[in-house]
């Protein structure tokens, strides 16, 4: 018997109204890799994240999380069991700081609840000090995230979901709203956080640039499904994905 | 209970649920619109009884026949909306429409506390009872049972001639459909030209005359005293949330359901009448939190 | 200036049964209800006001003056838990079902449990003594009778202690992670769930504590007038608890104490000529606060006095 995936979407299907935004997809991501999801707006990557967190429930199919079902669980329940997410528009708590968010993170996943213990003075405070620098924050750790620019938030959006100490981590569109002479930097200091973290990733993105350059495996997705699957110099070259994605973005 | 009392707790129902719906359209057509539920729907109630109340007695002081009680009703709502509504939304709510839901709520909040003050200056706290429009119109016999025209086919055909009206005007009128534009998407609303500050004045006034209104409409079949405004704004938020937020339509079956599980336990368990419109709701909401009719928000994240 | 100026009041207060004894019942009143107005900040915090917050307020009163009837001889100290007790069950069956709500939900639904509350002490005489209310014998202090003034001395000692006491756990416990995490039910959700929690049970730890705060300001209060009524629980009751907190700075614990002191005060100078218009004068100011200084009272101080903010106090 081999080892389950780490996630695997077996048979997915889910509609709004009349519009299918995933029609029978499969698909499996393997341990320790970055794998990037591309597609047209609108084909349902999004929607895709959303069902493996448990934001959606999927009309048919499954969720598998190293082989158990995980299908109907609460987000809460899904990011208990170690899958951590991260948004296109930052998700962050706007009246704390840079490191409170982290804060907050660890509150939660250690379940802090000592009442008359400070926030700031929990031994894990260095552990997010790290956390930050290894993000690039360090110097606004004290500032609150609202004051940020919108690279700094994304980039501290990532490091709540790293806080959690997830085996996987889903991202939706990690460099959007990040300046274009910034995306790079902002994927060397993600894509070495994950690799010291351990932590597997799923991407969506839109930049191929970024796409060829810092995933192991890329995935298309087009029209509800998932059409194309493999190493990104490959895919990248491949002549339908050239006029369906790549055209429609550039 | 037999079958007279059963007819009579029918009756009695109906009559409450018209009132109750007439209140709650209006908090509700003002939430649907500028998202706001106003604190002070109560008073505005409770003002639209004591104005009527006042004038009614005016004109019977005056020698004049009871039933123009009723023109002065629609008299009493219109000055609420215009005279109270025109100037709070106006003045007030239109500096808070990007503050946090819960400063918006305060504001309300102190309108209400504001007008219950000025309720007892104006009216002092002797209960008024003025019944000469209700008696104008007599009694009418069904299955035995005596009971006023006016609360068995008055009040149950405004609230249907309001409810029939008010789909009307906004599926089917330009101002209506304005007015719907804009609760959709106030942007994109505003793109196209839309003049939101007077859709939102608009509404609140008609909101606010409705509240007026069923308040003009109640004088006749109750004490005014004061008080009458808080419980009213707690039981037609009742309603409107067991409907769901903004429900027009929801809001009528919500009142009926209320209005007669009230006028049930008048009559089988009297100490408890009172709590019934709430456990109605608390139940509603424990299996439905969005209400019976309203649908889930979806948050896009 | 920051630090010393509250040390300065607290021991003006401590001084006053020596130095205006004619404030001393004043000034109980107006802690217990400063401790009350806690746990509507402490709701605040997290971007919730409640309507109906006098419910506990009236359930730990009403607790504590049915042990006293059925029981003449409990202790001062076994009635003032029994009160909290009550409110913190109440607390809890009231919580697990409104922290599923936010915004208009949320206050209009603690409203509404506070009318069922109101309703059923007024309807329900025979249990409740309706509109009358219950008498609240003064209890014996562990085991020894006292008399009436000893009594009241007592009482505004236990009441500035529990104020004090209360003001700084509240304060550890809005900055402990527990509350932090309670304070993101206000800014963000969604995130709050991908970290694995539930925002309820978030909410029903700040929620069973802010009804714990109003319990212990309720059985104080009935403690001190020696009758509770079901005024303890009406709906003005609640607003004014709502009022006080705004007064002194929404979400500040200190402006809480120090909202309420200042607001019987000038209630009690003003019922004299303005008693009629007290509730238009509350809501005047109300909209007053809210739109030009929405800092309340503490947010004046710190504009008189700039300084480090406690970090249980700093808001934005």
């Amino acid at each position: 018997m081999t080892t389950p995936h780490l996630l695997e979407a077996r048979n997915l299907e889910i509609r709004f109204g009349g519009v299918v935004a995933a029609n029978d997809v499969s698909l499996h991501v393997n341990r320790g890799q970055n794998m990037a999801i591309i597609g047209p707006n609108g084909a349902g990557k999004t929607t895709f994240l959303n069902i493996c967190t448990g934001w959606l429930k999927p009309t048919r199919g499954q969720v598998l999380l190293e082989g158990r079902d995980i299908t109907r669980l609460s987000p809460r329940d899904i990011a208990r069991r170690g899958v951590a997410r991260a948004f296109q528009i930052p998700q962050l708590f706007t009246e704390h700081t840079a490191l409170e968010n982290l804060l907050i993170a660890v509150a939660a996943r250690d379940r802090l609840s000592n009442p008359l213990r400070d926030l700031h003075r929990i031994p894990e405070r260095a552990e997010m000090m790290h956390m930050l620098e290894m993000v690039n924050c360090a110097d606004v750790a004290h500032r609150q995230v609202d004051e940020l620019s919108e690279g700094q938030r994304k980039l501290i959006d990532i490091a709540i979901a790293l806080a959690l100490k997830p085996r996987l981590l889903l991202m939706d569109e990690p460099t959007s709203g990040v300046a274009s002479s910034e995306k790079f930097a902002v994927m060397d200091i993600l894509v070495r956080a994950l690799h010291e973290a351990q932590v597997t990733s799923v991407f969506v993105e839109h930049d191929m640039a970024i796409v060829e350059r810092y995933a192991d495996e890329v995935a298309v997705w087009a029209a509800g499904d998932v059409r194309l699957r493999g190493a990104p110099a490959e895919v990248l070259a491949h002549p339908d994905v050239i006029r369906d994605v790549i055209g429609e973005v550039v | 209970m037999n079958f007279v009392t059963v007819l009579l707790a029918t009756f009695d129902g109906i009559a409450y649920a018209a009132l109750v719906f007439i209140v709650a359209v209006g908090l509700t057509l003002i939430f649907g619109v500028m998202r706001i539920v106003n604190v002070a729907h109560g008073s505005l109630y409770a003002i639209g009884a004591y104005l009527t109340a006042s004038l009614t007695a005016a004109i019977l002081a005056a020698g004049l026949p009871p039933y123009l009680g009723f023109p002065v009703m629609l008299v009493a709502a219109v000055v609420i909306g215009v005279v109270i509504g025109g100037p709070m939304e106006w003045l007030l709510l239109r500096r808070i429409y990007d503050k946090p839901e819960v400063l918006q709520l305060l504001v309300t909040f102190a309108v209400f506390m504001i007008l219950e003050d000025v309720q007892r200056l104006v009216w002092g706290t002797q209960p008024y009872f003025q019944s000469a429009a209700l008696q104008s119109l007599g009694m009418v016999q069904v299955f035995g049972v005596n009971y006023t025209v006016y609360q068995l086919i008055v009040l149950p055909l405004a609230a249907i001639v309001l409810l029939v009206g008010l789909r009307y005007f906004l599926r089917r009128t330009l101002v209506g459909k304005l007015i719907l534009a804009t609760t959709e998407d106030r942007e994109a609303a505003q793109a196209i030209g839309i003049n939101a500050d007077r859709v939102f004045l608009l509404t609140f006034v008609v909101g606010a005359a409705l509240a007026g209104l069923g308040g003009a409409l109640a004088q006749p079949t109750t004490s005014v005293l004061p008080g009458i405004g808080a419980d009213m704004i707690v039981l037609s938020f009742a309603v409107v949330a067991t409907a769901g937020l903004g429900q027009i339509e929801g809001a009528a079956v919500a009142a009926l359901l209320i209005g007669l599980g009230r006028s049930f336990a008048v009559y089988l368990w009297p100490e408890a009448a009172v709590l019934v419109p709430y456990i109605i709701m608390v139940l509603v909401l424990m299996v439905r939190p969005e209400g019976l009719f309203g649908s889930p928000a979806a948050r896009k994240i | 200036m920051t630090r010393l100026l509250p040390a300065l009041l607290v021991l003006a207060i401590a001084a006053v049964p020596w130095l205006m004894p004619n404030l001393q019942v004043l000034l109980t009143l107006a802690l217990a209800k400063g401790i009350a107005v806690m746990g509507v900040t402490v709701l605040l915090r997290a971007g919730q006001v409640s309507f109906g917050h006098a419910l506990f307020f009236a359930v730990s009163a009403y607790a504590a003056a049915f042990l006293i009837a059925a029981w003449p001889g409990a202790d001062l100290i076994l009635v003032l838990v029994a009160g909290v007790a009550g409110a913190l069950v109440a607390g809890l069956l009231v919580g697990l079902f409104v922290v599923r709500y936010r915004g208009i939900f949320f206050s209009m639904l603690n409203l509404a449990f506070s009318m069922i509350f109101w309703s059923f002490l007024e309807k329900f005489y025979h249990l409740t003594g309706g509109a009358d209310g219950k008498r609240i014998r003064r209890p014996p202090v562990l085991g020894a009778d006292i008399g009436r003034s000893d009594f009241e001395l007592l009482l505004f000692y236990i009441t500035l202690g529990l104020a004090l006491a209360l003001a700084w756990f509240t304060l550890r416990w809005l900055g402990s992670p527990r509350g932090h995490l309670f304070r993101t039910i206000k800014t963000n959700e969604t995130r709050l769930q991908y970290l694995g929690m539930s925002p309820r049970h978030v909410m029903l730890s700040g929620y069973v504590l802010s009804a714990v705060l109003c319990g212990v300001g309720g059985v104080l209060m009935g403690l001190s007038q020696g009758v509770v009524t079901p005024d303890f629980a009406w709906w003005v009751r609640s607003g004014e608890m709502v009022f006080i907190a705004v007064l002194g700075g929404a979400g500040s614990v200190a402006g809480a104490l120090l909202g309420a002191i200042v607001y019987e005060m000038v209630r009690i100078y003003a019922s004299a000529f303005a008693g009629d218009i007290w509730q238009m004068l509350l809501g005047g100011f109300l909209l007053i606060i809210i739109l030009f200084a929405p800092g309340g009272l503490v947010g004046m101080f710190h504009r008189f006095f700039p300084g480090r903010a406690q970090d249980g106090e700093d808001r934005t």
